[in-house]
């Protein structure tokens, strides 16, 4: 037993080395061009590329996704599998020196087949959904312009390119998310994430400074290799620094509160970036730094617990919401609560962690692309209290989404039962009490979203209709809409079987994600007891939203108690952040522009007037500018020559 | 070519042209404008050869050229140009061409004439060319006072409300800095063995009571010009009170002499002096970005507010220059130009709109994208650059001046990141009350807002556009020629970087 609960000692990652890109993948800088080029052509010629420009936006990320396929089996068939291409120097200055370069490696490969293959899939169902807006061309850039920044952000090689690309996807998120900037709530939604966002950038900002203070560099190779070097305070302080940031950019406590408000953007937007990838970008950073991660067990502690605690918060509010994109926002917080756990947990949980933002991008973008299908039958209607019996009407909607609900509920064979199930496994192979603890967290969030997702699949598909009088007939969507969610959702349905062998497998070239050791660690709970359990969970948790909702749910607000109404209210998240960071700062900002009013500049004011005799005389100044600006320059004149005499005679020195 | 006297050249080609088109006839405004861009644009082909005659890794000075102009004083015109001196000149050439292009018709709703006005940007042109090239310390306190003349009429003749009060008040703060300067300047002469030299008073030993006393005599001259907290209160005023292209040209180029003159006079010339002021220049710089961001989070006149968010990056600036790394100092140096380059920008865009308006008041606006998309779109894009967003040139300055600031000294690198925080919401919340929201149906009546960005205001906003992209991209032309001057300047007060403090950098198989 002494031995199950010795502290596994924490081994540094050994020199890390990548190749040289050479041949076809020479060209992986295309991958970032393409799509920016394309955005860069549709903004340009602005009207004049309104009829086109939508196709050329999906042309763009079709040919990326080609091209990211091309470039993925070159690299299976490397040795190392790690290649990295120097474009230019960046900034070169002093002992810094900054690559503007890339790296292709297993982790940057998944996630360019993630970004381009679900993104092409999304900006096609867009072509649709955009149709009658006037703003679709610029849509489709900002939409382009995404997915280059994101791009850029998984295939950089050193953290100042990673920050570049982590910039990029927060601009384009605040240009979708204010795409109806008219609305004020759109307007202050992008506000707001950029702004939340901007304080985790502030974090993963600091922390780049610490690696070139005490590694003299930011390149990730050299990072890694020298992590060994650095005391356990630097260390832990650096990973707490870019959990800030990734916090920020992945919706996590405390940073979370922008996330659902960006659903003010379009739902295509909700899909591509606020559920399947630049969300998944905190998960892609500490993976990514997993060297760093790994070196220092508290810091592994503190992801976990955001994890957990953020898992359980998008939940338990995922259950309390009416708007059914929040409800999907909320569950978006949660699941990536469940990859924060993994990749906090290290060793082979950072490969399990992958395996569901792969497969939460796939269910969740069905998800957002069914409810965007559900909004579009209903007169852009989204509240499911309104919604109930369109499973007649829109049948492959329903069946889609269908699938995309039985696999974020992880019932086995659908995909998040082959993805979430082992990151609670894993939870409970921690070597303390704290396996418990986690374990615990981890199995109630899986009842919990069984809870909130079966209310939401309910509510909108069964039950009686308690549509609004203006609805007559709900539609379904047109092809260019079905053929995205038919896809995605034969990807729900599999994605998880398929991908839970080999991608570990794949990923283990890449630095430092190879070290989980095989021997299994012992679990507190045998593996198949968390099995039954995690399965017994769902199905209690699914069976009972379904046995309250079956039969439809009130319309209007209800009376209700302490935790719900908390819940509601996002368990008073944004009060405290109202309360401790917004008001204070109006006010100081107030108080601030009153003295700098009237205390300096009124100091100074009377200084001069001192200085000048009397407030007599500069009001005389305000008036008589030109005599008394020629006279103060003679003054000065006669100074100098005066000076000068002064110091020819003598006096002076 | 390089025997060529550029920067004479570059100094009295103005002001030439500045008395050409004051004496054409009042009647014909525009045959000044048109004499007047197309000087400008002669001196920029001019600039344009001597950045290209300029030799990267050359001497540390180029171009010198010296004349006799008071023998008994030591005072000569000499002139030469370092990195840094170089790259404000390209700006300075660069600028004015594009200011005068979009102050066409400011002048107009003045009483004044319009010839004159544009006679003056020339006029100012020619002291801001030649306050950078000066290398005779006379010679650049002679330029440093002149410089205000032109800018004072500018302000004080063709400004917009309460001209008047900041006109006098800009030239009273600059007088009384310069008078301090004249003071430590006349002080130098006499410890530095009666000579104005640049390159002999570099090589003076100076005592050290005497050495703080000169050090804070020019300190306080270019922290009042810069502006630094708390010697700004000038600045909101008059860049809310100039016009448009005057405002650009004062924050962008204007001000960055006192940057400047701390980086050529105050590090180099008394360098134990900087060294022993450097915490309370780091304070200053530091409470500057906190507390002139908060100040432009609280404004109300999108010219004012664009002024603060200058105080803030000035405060950048200070911090870059008295970290003494080379990497701060760099950034320090490469932020003027950027800077230049980005409130130059937002200036010249905030003036289209004000224009258009007739108001600088946010609150007369929103929702404005909708009515002029275009304008909008580069105002968005200045503001990007402002709040220093990578793909911007000012990322990669503000970026360098953070990083290099942080080896030495971490509480004020850290404190300055917080700034960067406030930067995005000065800029959004400013960007959301223009143009976002609701349509003020106030706009939909004023006759201007129905027009977006004409041809003219497109080549202005234009060049500005594709600069700030390029150099945010690939800043190395821009860095290859600042590198050495800085590296020179870091000898001079005999500073090196720290090394990384977990050992030399591994050599990783790269």
């Amino acid at each position: 037993m002494m031995e199950i609960l010795a502290k596994a000692p924490v081994e540094p990652v050994g020199a890390v080395t990548y190749g040289t890109a050479e041949g076809l993948l020479g060209s992986v800088w295309l991958l970032v061009a393409i799509p920016l080029v394309s955005a860069a052509i549709l903004l340009l010629l602005g009207r004049r590329a309104d009829r086109w420009g939508h196709w050329l936006g999906v042309a763009s990320v079709g040919v990326a996704f080609l091209l990211g396929l091309t470039y993925f089996f070159q690299l299976r068939g490397l040795e190392n599998r790690s290649v990295e291409l120097s474009l230019w120097d960046f900034i070169a200055v002093g002992d810094l020196r900054v690559d503007f370069g890339l790296l292709f490696d297993p982790l940057a490969a998944v996630f360019v087949l993630l970004i381009t293959g679900v993104g092409f899939l999304i900006h096609l169902y867009a072509v649709e959904y955009m149709a009658h807006d006037p703003g679709r061309r610029r849509f489709f850039a900002y939409f382009n312009l995404f997915v280059a920044a994101m791009l850029l952000l998984v295939l950089g090689n050193n953290y100042v390119m990673l920050f570049f690309g982590w910039e990029g996807v927060g601009l384009a998120s605040y240009l979708l998310i204010s795409f109806w900037y008219v609305r004020p709530a759109a307007a202050t939604a992008g506000k707001k994430a950029f702004l939340m966002n901007r304080v985790g950038d502030a974090g993963l900002l600091i922390g780049i400074f610490i690696m070139f203070a005490t590694l003299g560099t930011t390149q990730y190779d050299e990072v890694f290799t020298g992590v060994g070097s650095l005391t356990a305070t630097t260390v832990l302080l650096l990973g707490l620094l870019l959990l800030l940031g990734a916090a920020g950019k992945s919706g996590q406590f405390p940073l979370q509160a922008w996330l659902p408000d960006a659903m003010e953007g379009p739902t295509p937007v909700s899909a591509l970036i606020h559920a399947a990838t630049m969300v998944t970008a905190g998960v892609y950073l500490i993976a990514r730094s997993n060297p760093i991660f790994s070196a220092n067990s508290t810091l592994q502690l503190v992801v976990v617990s955001i994890g957990a605690l953020t898992l359980l918060l998008g939940a338990v509010i995922g259950m309390a919401k009416d708007d059914i994109k929040r409800v999907l926002a909320w569950s978006t917080v949660s699941q990536i609560g469940y990859m924060f756990l993994g990749v906090g947990l290290g060793g082979a949980a950072y490969a399990l962690a992958i395996v569901h933002l792969l497969a939460h991008g796939f269910f969740k973008a069905n998800m957002f692309l069914g409810a965007g299908s559900v909004m579009h039958g209903m007169k852009d209607q989204v509240d499911i209290r309104r919604f109930g019996g369109l499973a007649k009407y829109m049948k492959i909607t329903w069946l889609t989404f269908m699938a995309g609900w039985l696999a974020i509920i992880g019932l086995p064979p659908f995909s998040g039962f082959f993805s979430k199930e082992p990151i609670i496994v894993a939870a409970f192979e921690r070597d303390d009490w704290t396996a418990w603890l986690f374990g615990m967290a981890a199995l109630l969030g899986a009842g919990l979203t069984a809870f909130y997702m079966t209310r939401l699949f309910v509510l909108t598909f069964h039950g009686p209709a308690r549509w609004t009088e203006e609805i007559d007939h709900p539609h379904e969507s047109p092809k260019l809409m079905t053929i995205p969610l038919i896809l995605l959702a034969v990807g729900s349905i599999a994605a998880g079987a398929l991908m839970v062998g080999p991608v570990p497998e794949w990923l283990e070239a890449t630095a430092g994600l190879g070290g989980g050791s095989e021997a299994a660690h012992e679990t507190v709970l045998s593996h198949l007891a968390i099995t039954i359990l995690s399965i017994g969970v769902t199905v209690v948790g699914a069976g009972l939203a379904w046995f309250l909702f079956r039969r439809g749910t009130a319309t209007e607000p209800q009376p209700a108690g302490v935790l719900v109404t908390a819940a509601r209210k996002n368990l008073y998240t944004d009060a405290v952040n109202e309360t401790v960071f917004e008001k204070p700062g109006i006010f100081l900002t107030r108080a601030l522009v009153y003295l700098d009013n009237r205390g300096i500049d009124g100091l100074v004011n009377a200084l001069a007037a001192g200085v000048g005799g009397g407030s007599g005389r500069l009001r005389r100044l305000q008036t008589g500018f030109v005599r008394s600006y020629a006279t103060t320059i003679l003054a000065g004149a006669l100074l100098v020559v005066a000076a000068f005499l002064a110091v020819e005679a003598g006096w002076l020195v | 070519m390089s025997d060529f006297p550029f920067l004479s050249v570059l100094t009295v080609a103005p002001l030439v042209g500045a008395l050409v088109v004051a004496v054409l006839p009042r009647r014909r405004p525009e045959l000044a404008k048109q004499v007047a861009l197309g000087w400008s644009l002669l001196v920029l082909a001019l600039s344009v050869v001597m950045w290209v005659t300029w030799q990267t890794g050359g001497d540390r000075f180029q171009f010198r050229e010296s004349y006799p102009w008071i023998p008994n004083w030591g005072v000569n015109f000499t002139f030469a140009a370092d990195g840094i001196a170089l790259v404000m000149l390209m700006l300075i050439a660069l600028l004015v061409p594009l200011v005068i292009l979009a102050s066409w018709h400011d002048a107009e709703s003045s009483k004044r004439s319009v010839p004159v006005y544009f006679a003056l940007l020339l006029v100012l042109e020619c002291t801001m060319i030649g306050v950078f090239a000066a290398a005779d310390v006379f010679l650049f306190y002679v330029f440093f006072e002149i410089m205000l003349v032109p800018m004072y009429f500018l302000i004080g003749s063709y400004g917009g409300h309460q001209r008047q009060y900041a006109a006098v008040k800009f030239f009273l703060y600059s007088l009384v800095g310069g008078l301090f300067m004249l003071a430590a300047v006349i002080g130098l002469w006499v410890v530095g063995g009666k000579t104005f030299d640049w390159a002999a008073l570099s090589e003076v030993d100076i005592s050290t009571g005497a050495e703080r006393w000169l050090f804070l005599g020019f300190f306080i001259a270019f922290a009042i010009k810069a502006p630094f907290f708390p010697f700004h209160t000038w600045l909101p005023d008059a860049g809310g009170a100039a016009p448009a292209g005057a405002a650009a040209l004062l924050v962008g180029v204007l001000d960055k002499v006192g940057t400047f003159g701390l980086l050529r006079y105050c590090l180099p010339l008394f360098p134990d002096a900087a060294k022993w002021f450097a915490p309370w220049a780091l304070a200053l710089g530091v409470i500057g970005i906190i507390y002139a961001a908060l100040l432009a989070i609280g404004q109300n006149d999108l010219k004012r507010l664009v002024s603060y968010t200058s105080i803030a990056h000035f405060g950048f600036i200070g911090v870059g220059i008295f970290a003494f790394t080379s990497q701060a100092a760099t950034g320090a140096v490469l932020y003027m130009v950027n800077h230049g380059l980005a409130t130059g920008l937002l200036f010249l865009v905030v003036g289209m709109l004000v224009a258009r308006r007739g108001s600088a008041l946010i609150s007369d606006f929103g929702g404005a994208g909708k009515l002029v998309p275009l304008l909008a779109g580069v105002l968005f894009f200045a503001g990007l650059a402002s709040l220093a967003l990578p793909g911007t040139a000012p990322f990669i300055s503000e970026f360098l001046v953070l990083i290099g600031t942080f080896s030495v000294n971490k509480p004020v690198a850290v404190i300055a990141t917080l700034g960067v925080i406030l930067a995005a919401a000065y800029v959004l919340w400013m960007v959301q009350r223009t143009t976002q929201g609701t349509l003020n149906p106030a706009l939909t009546e004023v006759e201007g807002m129905k027009r977006d960005l004409n041809l003219r205001e497109k080549v202005v906003v234009a060049p500005l556009v594709a600069l700030i992209l390029l150099l945010g991209f690939y800043p190395k032309p821009v860095t290859d020629v600042i590198n050495p001057a800085v590296q020179a300047t870091m000898q001079d007060i005999g500073k090196t970087d720290p090394a990384p403090s977990a050992g030399t950098p591994q050599e990783a198989s790269r």
